[in-house]
């Protein structure tokens, strides 16, 4: 018997050691430099408050964390899109100024991986800036930085919330470098290809309310102009 | 008994190691697809978004009655020729297989634009323009611009077009957008 207990007690001592190793895992840390920072072209960017009650619409399978906004809003409760989230939000330019609609859809990603430190979410937005054009932005974004640094120590916490100062970079993929793919769809974007990287920026969270001062911004890299071939002398 | 500890520590290891390798943490559902396959290995799918029950939100201006109840569309004059809406989509079966945004605007640098963005968890996204006008009989068509995993590489037209209900059913919706995606591969519309 007291074999018995002996091993059970290892295999729970074992398994909280793994665990243990993977949270605190150091090559699994957030890269916290955009890809877009070393880049020579113009970059525009779109930011936005990632709190839900920020958003224009905001809603989800209605018993996550966060509660959808405005509270009547239609919930996404069926079985295939119980793990996706949707969210319209005015997005701002670097002035603060309203410059551009945008729709999220972020879902769950089956790509997820936790022994290598991938929380995956595959997310789409669709982004209408008036009087430029439209874009679509592609991306699988990583959030086990933000579980690891901000949610998991909010559970920890005696009071049930995360303070402090945490920037990150989410998007991981699908490009090379870790950046999102961009695709323009009119105006003066019609039929760009380019990249883009998503950030946030955090500074309190609840365990009840899910993220309370959390900041989006997604920078949008606009190749340079080809310049038209010189004609040979 | 200390080995015998050793061992359990060891067994813990392995065992989370290989539930966390083989057991997939996160699942998506998926509903049977309903695609038509033609001889070009293209293949044709229906979806349809029933009005007002998918209808997640209408966001434009001056609305009487705002969807959802509470929505405050922003009052910038930028957005004045802006509608942007969300709704579930649904498949031929009429189960919700995703959601879908569908952006109408109007500016001098794009002129007159329809967009969607189809969004289906389980299989990827596609990024599609439409013709601002509308064909004589109802329709209006467009292109995949952008795909995303199962849609990326596909090229291929879409339609959209709105049915309204002559059921006369008391629980039947006032209507539906009908929505024809016809796509085929890349490699195979260039050869």
């Amino acid at each position: 018997m007291k074999y018995l207990i002996s091993l059970v007690v290892g295999m729970v001592v074992g398994v909280v050691a793994f665990l243990a190793l993977l949270y605190y895992n150091p090559m699994t840390s957030q890269n916290i430099l955009s890809p877009l920072s070393v880049s020579d072209n113009e970059v525009i960017t779109f930011n936005y408050s990632a709190v839900a009650t920020d958003a224009l619409v905001f809603t989800n399978d209605g018993k996550s964390t966060v509660a959808p906004y405005p509270s009547k809003v239609l919930q996404l409760w069926e079985p295939t899109v119980r793990l996706t989230d949707a969210m319209a939000t005015v997005l701002r330019d670097g002035r603060n100024q309203p410059a551009a609609i945008g729709i999220k859809f972020s879902s769950r990603s089956e790509s997820s991986r936790i022994l290598n430190g991938e929380a995956i979410i595959d997310s789409a937005w669709h982004i209408y800036v008036p009087g430029q054009g439209s874009l679509f932005v592609e991306q699988q974004e990583n959030y086990w930085g933000y579980l690891r640094e901000i949610v998991v120590p909010a559970y920890r916490s005696s009071g049930d919330n995360w303070r402090g100062n945490w920037n990150g970079t989410l998007t991981s993929g699908p490009g090379a470098l870790g950046t999102a793919r961009v695709f323009g769809g009119s105006g003066e974007f019609e039929d760009l290809e380019t990249e883009g990287v998503e950030a946030l920026s955090a500074k309190a969270y609840s365990v009840k309310h899910g993220p309370v001062a959390v900041d989006g911004m997604l920078s949008v890299e606009l190749p340079a102009p080809t310049p038209d071939p010189t004609p040979d002398p | 008994m200390f080995k015998t500890f050793i061992a359990g520590i060891l067994l813990g290891v392995a065992g989370a190691a290989a539930a966390l390798h083989y057991f997939p943490a996160v699942n998506q559902f998926r509903e049977q697809s309903l695609i038509i396959v033609h001889p070009n290995h293209g293949n044709t799918e229906f979806f349809h978004v029933n009005i007002p029950m998918d209808r997640v939100m209408i966001g434009a201006p001056s609305q009487k009655e705002p969807l959802p109840i509470g929505l405050e569309w922003p009052v910038d004059s930028r957005f004045a020729d802006t509608r942007a809406e969300l709704f579930k989509i649904r498949n031929g079966k009429d189960a919700v297989v995703g959601v879908a945004s569908r952006i109408a605007a109007s500016d001098v640098s794009s002129g007159d634009i329809v967009e969607w963005v189809l969004h289906l968890p389980a299989r990827g996204s596609a990024y599609v323009i439409m013709q601002a006008e509308p064909l004589e009989d109802g329709y209006r068509t467009g292109n995949l611009a952008a795909g995303t995993r199962e849609f990326a590489p596909l090229v291929g037209r879409v339609s959209e077009q709105w049915v309204a209900d002559t059921s006369g059913a008391e629980d039947a919706p006032v209507g539906r957008i009908e929505i024809t995606t016809a796509f085929v591969a890349r490699e195979v519309e260039e050869e």
